[in-house]
C-alpha cells in the first residue's frame, strides 16, 4: 500500500524552502536531515549549476532513506558517470556500477535478479541515465525492463541533448532548439518540429505501476516522488527535467528558474501516473508565456533574430496542448488557483 | 551417469549442476535447446535459487549477466553468431570489468549472407575481447569444459566462453557421462567474488580511466589471461582426478610422434581428422594432429611443443580474416614450431560445408607433395566463382552476389530486370 501524503498547503511564491520547516519532521526534505546519506559526494566535476548533479543527489539520498541505505545504483554512460568517477576518484558513497551507455536498465535487471536469487528483497536497485541513454541508445533495454516488470526504479535526468559529447541532438531535444547537430542555420533553424519521444507516456503505455515527472525546481516534490516510487515493487520510471547551463546556453544561476519556467509555461508537464493512468498533476501556479522561457536560453537565440514569431507561436501551442492534456490549469476541488497541493 | 543425450541437453544438465544463480536467455539458433532446457529446469525447481530472465536481445542478455555477476551471483548465458556480435560491446565490457560470467557459444557463421550453420567466424570476431575461449571437440568435452569453466572463471575473475560447434555438436545425440551433483559440488566451490556490489560495503565499479592508468588496467587483464595458461591445465588435471577422464587442458596432441606433417584444428572437425590420421598411419604415412582447446589465451609453448619435429603444419580452420588469411594459422605460425612458409592455412567448413575424410586426406597428400600454398580454401567451387567474376566484369549492375550464386547453382536463368510496372 502506498502511503498517501498529507496535503500540505504552501503559500510562498517561487520557493518551497521555507515550507520545509512547517512540515512534520518525517515529511521534511531528505536533504535537510543532518543524518541523511551523502550518496553523491562533493568534489565531483559537474559544471556550475548542473541540474543533473542536483537531481541525482536528491533522488539517490531519498531512495537511500526509503530503502534504509540498501541501494545499488546502476549508471549509464554520460555526464553523470563521467563527472562523478574520474580515476582515481569516485563521488559515489553507495554501491554503484557503470557498464555501458545503452545497457543500464539491463544491468539493473541483472542486479535485481541476483538479489532475488539470493533472497535479498531488502536491497533495492536504482538505474539512472541521461536522456540520450534513456530515450535513444538505451530505449530497447529500458522497454525490456519495463515489460518484464523487473524490480528497478529507472531515473532519466533529461537535459534534452547529448551534453557529455558536446551538445548534440537526442530524441528528447525540443523543437527549434539549437544543438551541434541541429544548428541554427538554414530556413528552419534548430531542431525539427514533429519529432522526439515522450518517454513518460511510453513508460505509461507499458502499464508499469508508477511513472512520474519532476523538475529540479521542486526538489521536495522530486524527493517525495522518489520515495513514493520506492514504495512500489516492479518497474518504475521517474523522468526529471534537469537544465544544463552549457547545452542550453543559460546562466548557471538560472537552472532552478528555467526548470520552474518549464513547468509554469506548460512546456514540461509534471505529473504522476499509476498503472498507465495519470493520478495527479502539479498545477501551474503562475502561468508564464513560453517566450519568457525561450529568451533565457541561447539555444533559442536564433528565434529572436528576425521575425520568428510563427515558431514561437508553435512552441506556445505545444505548451497549450500539454496544459489541455494534463489539465495543468484546472483548479482542484475547493481550492483557490493560487494554492498548490503538494 | 552415462546417457544418450543431445549436446545442448547435456550442456544444460552440466550447467544446472554448476548451480547458476542468474541465467539469461535470448533465442538464436543453434543455441536455443540449451536455454530452453535450463529454463524448464529452473521452472521445475531442478535448479534451485536461480532466476531465469527472458530478455529482449543478446545485448541485454550479456548486460543482465554483467549486473548479476557484479552483484555476486553466478551468471550464465548462451548465444551464437549474430547474437554474439550484437552483444559484443557488452562482451568486451564483461571482460574489462573482470566478471566471471560463463557463456556457451554455439559456433555459427556470420552474415551477410545469413547462414545458420557452423563455422568459427563468431568466436574469432571477439578473440581480442579478453574472454577465455575454450573449444570443445565433442559433447563429452563440452559438458566437462562447462564445469571447468565456472571454476576457471571464478578463480581468475575472467569470463569464459565455451565454444561448441553449432548443430554438429549442439544437435548431435551422443553418449555422455553426466557427473553427479555431489561430484560437481566437490569440484566447484561457491562463488566468492573479488568485487561485489554490496550496500554494506559500497564501492564504485566501472569508473572512468584515462591515459594515466588505462594501459596498466589492460596489462593486468593480459596477465590474468597468462595466468590461465597455468590454471587451465591444472584445473583440467584436477578434473581428471575427480571425474576420471581427461578433458580440457590447452592442447590435445594425437599421434604426433615422428610425424612429418601435423594438422592443427579446433572443435568437432578433430574427430574427422583423427580418423584420417588413423587411416594414414595404418599406411605408414607419418602424420598427426594437434587439437587446440584453449584458443584464448593462446598456448604458444604447448603448441610449439606439440608440433615439434614436424616438417610442415597444416592448420584447418573454420574462419578467416578477409583481406588477411587464416587467424588460427597466424597464431600457430607465431608459436614458431615450423618456419612461417611451412605453416599452411586451409579455410574449411565455412557456413556448415561438410569437411570430409577424403578432402582431409587429399589435403595431407598435397601438403606432403609440396603442392599446398600458404592459404587455400577447401572444396572451393571454382566454376561458381568464375561465373560471378565474369558477370561482374560484363556489367555494372550485376546484382547481389548471393542471389546470383544461388541461381547459378539451381541452373536458373538470370532474373529479368524489373520495371516496377505491371
Amino acid at each position: 500500500m502506498i502511503p498517501v501524503p498529507t496535503p500540505v498547503r504552501f503559500y510562498q511564491v517561487g520557493s518551497f524552502a521555507v515550507g520545509n520547516r512547517l512540515l512534520d519532521p518525517d515529511q521534511r526534505t531528505v536533504q535537510a536531515d543532518t543524518a541523511r546519506t551523502n550518496s553523491l559526494d562533493s568534489g565531483h566535476r559537474a559544471c556550475q549549476g548542473c541540474g543533473e548533479a542536483l537531481g541525482a543527489r536528491y533522488v539517490l539520498d531519498a531512495a537511500m532513506r526509503a530503502a534504509e541505505d540498501k541501494v545499488i545504483a546502476v549508471n549509464a554512460t554520460g555526464c553523470l558517470e563521467v563527472f562523478s568517477t574520474p580515476y582515481p576518484e569516485s563521488s559515489w558513497r553507495l554501491a554503484w556500477i557503470h557498464s555501458l551507455f545503452g545497457n543500464a536498465p539491463a544491468v539493473a535487471t541483472g542486479v535485481a535478479a541476483a538479489m532475488r536469487a539470493k533472497g535479498r528483497d531488502d536491497v533495492r536497485v536504482v538505474a539512472q541515465g541521461g536522456d540520450g541513454g534513456t530515450v535513444d541508445i538505451g530505449f530497447g533495454t529500458l522497454s525490456g525492463m519495463f515489460e518484464r516488470n523487473d524490480d528497478v526504479l529507472y531515473v532519466c535526468y533529461d537535459n534534452e541533448a547529448y551534453m557529455n559529447t558536446g551538445v548534440q541532438r537526442s530524441g528528447a531535444t525540443p523543437p527549434a532548439a539549437r544543438t551541434a547537430t541541429t544548428e541554427a542555420v538554414g530556413p528552419a533553424p534548430g531542431n525539427a518540429f514533429g519529432q522526439g519521444k515522450d518517454l513518460p507516456r511510453i513508460a505509461m503505455a507499458h502499464e508499469i505501476s508508477y511513472v512520474a515527472t519532476a523538475t529540479v525546481a521542486d526538489l521536495h516534490d522530486l524527493e517525495a516522488k522518489t520515495i513514493r516510487a520506492m514504495a512500489h515493487r516492479g518497474a518504475r520510471y521517474l523522468h526529471v527535467l534537469v537544465p544544463c547551463p552549457l547545452g542550453w546556453g543559460a546562466a548557471s544561476k538560472d537552472t532552478i528558474r528555467l526548470a520552474r519556467l518549464a513547468k509554469e509555461t506548460g512546456i514540461f508537464p509534471v505529473f504522476e501516473a499509476e498503472h498507465g493512468e495519470v493520478v495527479s498533476v502539479a498545477k501551474i501556479r503562475h502561468k508564464a508565456p513560453v517566450v519568457e522561457y525561450l529568451q533565457a536560453q541561447r539555444r533559442y537565440a536564433h528565434l529572436f533574430k528576425g521575425d520568428h514569431s510563427d515558431v514561437i507561436d508553435q512552441l506556445q501551442a505545444l505548451a497549450e496542448a500539454n496544459i489541455a492534456r494534463y489539465g495543468l490549469l484546472e483548479p482542484t476541488s475547493a481550492e483557490a488557483p493560487e494554492v498548490v497541493e503538494d | 551417469m552415462r546417457r544418450q543425450l543431445e549436446g545442448s541437453r547435456a550442456v544444460a544438465e552440466a550447467v544446472a549442476r554448476c548451480r547458476p544463480e542468474v541465467v539469461c536467455a535470448y533465442p538464436i539458433s543453434p543455441q536455443t535447446h540449451i536455454i530452453e532446457a535450463i529454463g524448464a529446469m529452473v521452472r521445475t525447481g531442478a535448479i534451485e535459487r536461480c532466476e531465469f530472465v527472458n530478455v529482449e536481445s543478446e545485448f541485454a542478455a550479456m548486460s543482465v549477466s554483467i549486473g548479476a555477476s557484479a552483484a555476486g551471483a553466478r551468471a550464465y548465458t548462451a548465444t551464437a553468431s549474430q547474437g554474439l556480435l550484437y552483444m559484443s560491446e557488452a562482451v568486451y565490457n564483461a571482460a574489462g570489468l573482470g566478471l566471471p560470467i560463463v557463456m556457451t557459444l554455439a559456433n555459427r557463421a556470420l552474415g551477410a549472407p545469413i547462414n545458420i550453420w557452423n563455422d568459427h567466424s563468431d568466436a574469432m570476431a571477439v578473440r581480442d575481447s579478453g574472454w577465455i575461449q575454450l573449444f570443445a571437440e565433442d559433447n563429452q568435452e563440452a559438458v566437462d569444459l562447462h564445469i571447468q569453466a565456472f571454476r576457471l572463471a571464478e578463480e581468475l575473475s575472467l569470463p569464459v566462453m565455451v565454444c561448441m560447434d553449432g548443430f554438429i555438436l549442439t544437435h548431435a545425440m551422443e553418449e555422455v557421462d553426466l557427473p553427479d551433483q555431489d561430484q560437481v559440488d566437490d569440484f566447484l566451490p561457491a562463488y566468492s567474488p573479488r568485487q561485489v556490489l554490496d550496500p554494506a560495503d559500497p564501492l564504485s565499479i566501472g569508473a572512468m580511466v584515462g591515459p594515466e592508468a588505462y594501459t596498466e588496467v589492460r596489462y593486468l587483464a593480459h596477465l590474468r589471461q597468462l595466468d590461465a595458461l597455468e590454471a587451465i591445465p591444472r584445473i583440467g588435471a584436477g578434473f581428471a582426478a575427480a571425474f576420471g577422464r581427461d578433458s580440457g587442458g590447452l592442447v590435445h596432441p594425437y599421434r604426433t610422434e615422428g610425424a612429418d606433417t601435423v594438422l592443427v584444428a579446433m572443435g568437432s572437425v578433430l574427430g574427422t581428422i583423427k580418423d584420417v590420421v588413423d587411416d594414414l598411419r595404418d599406411a605408414d604415412i607419418p602424420v598427426g594432429v594437434v587439437g587446440i582447446t584453449a584458443f584464448r589465451p593462446f598456448p604458444f609453448e604447448a603448441v610449439r611443443a606439440a608440433c615439434q619435429g614436424a616438417e610442415r603444419i597444416v592448420v584447418v580452420e573454420k574462419a578467416f580474416s578477409l583481406g588477411f588469411g587464416g587467424v588460427l594459422s597466424s597464431d600457430v605460425a607465431m608459436a614458431g614450431a615450423a618456419p612461417q612458409h611451412l605453416v599452411h592455412s586451409v579455410v574449411a567448413g565455412l557456413g556448415g560445408r561438410p569437411i570430409t575424410k577424403a578432402a582431409i586426406a587429399d589435403l595431407i597428400g598435397r601438403a606432403r607433395a609440396g603442392e599446398l600454398g600458404s592459404l587455400s580454401f577447401l572444396d572451393l567451387d571454382e566454376d561458381l566463382i568464375a561465373g560471378e567474376l565474369g558477370r561482374m566484369a560484363a556489367e555494372r549492375r550485376s546484382g547481389p552476389i548471393a542471389e546470383n550464386l544461388l541461381r547459378d547453382l539451381a541452373g536458373a536463368p538470370r532474373r529479368p530486370r524489373q520495371t516496377g510496372r505491371a
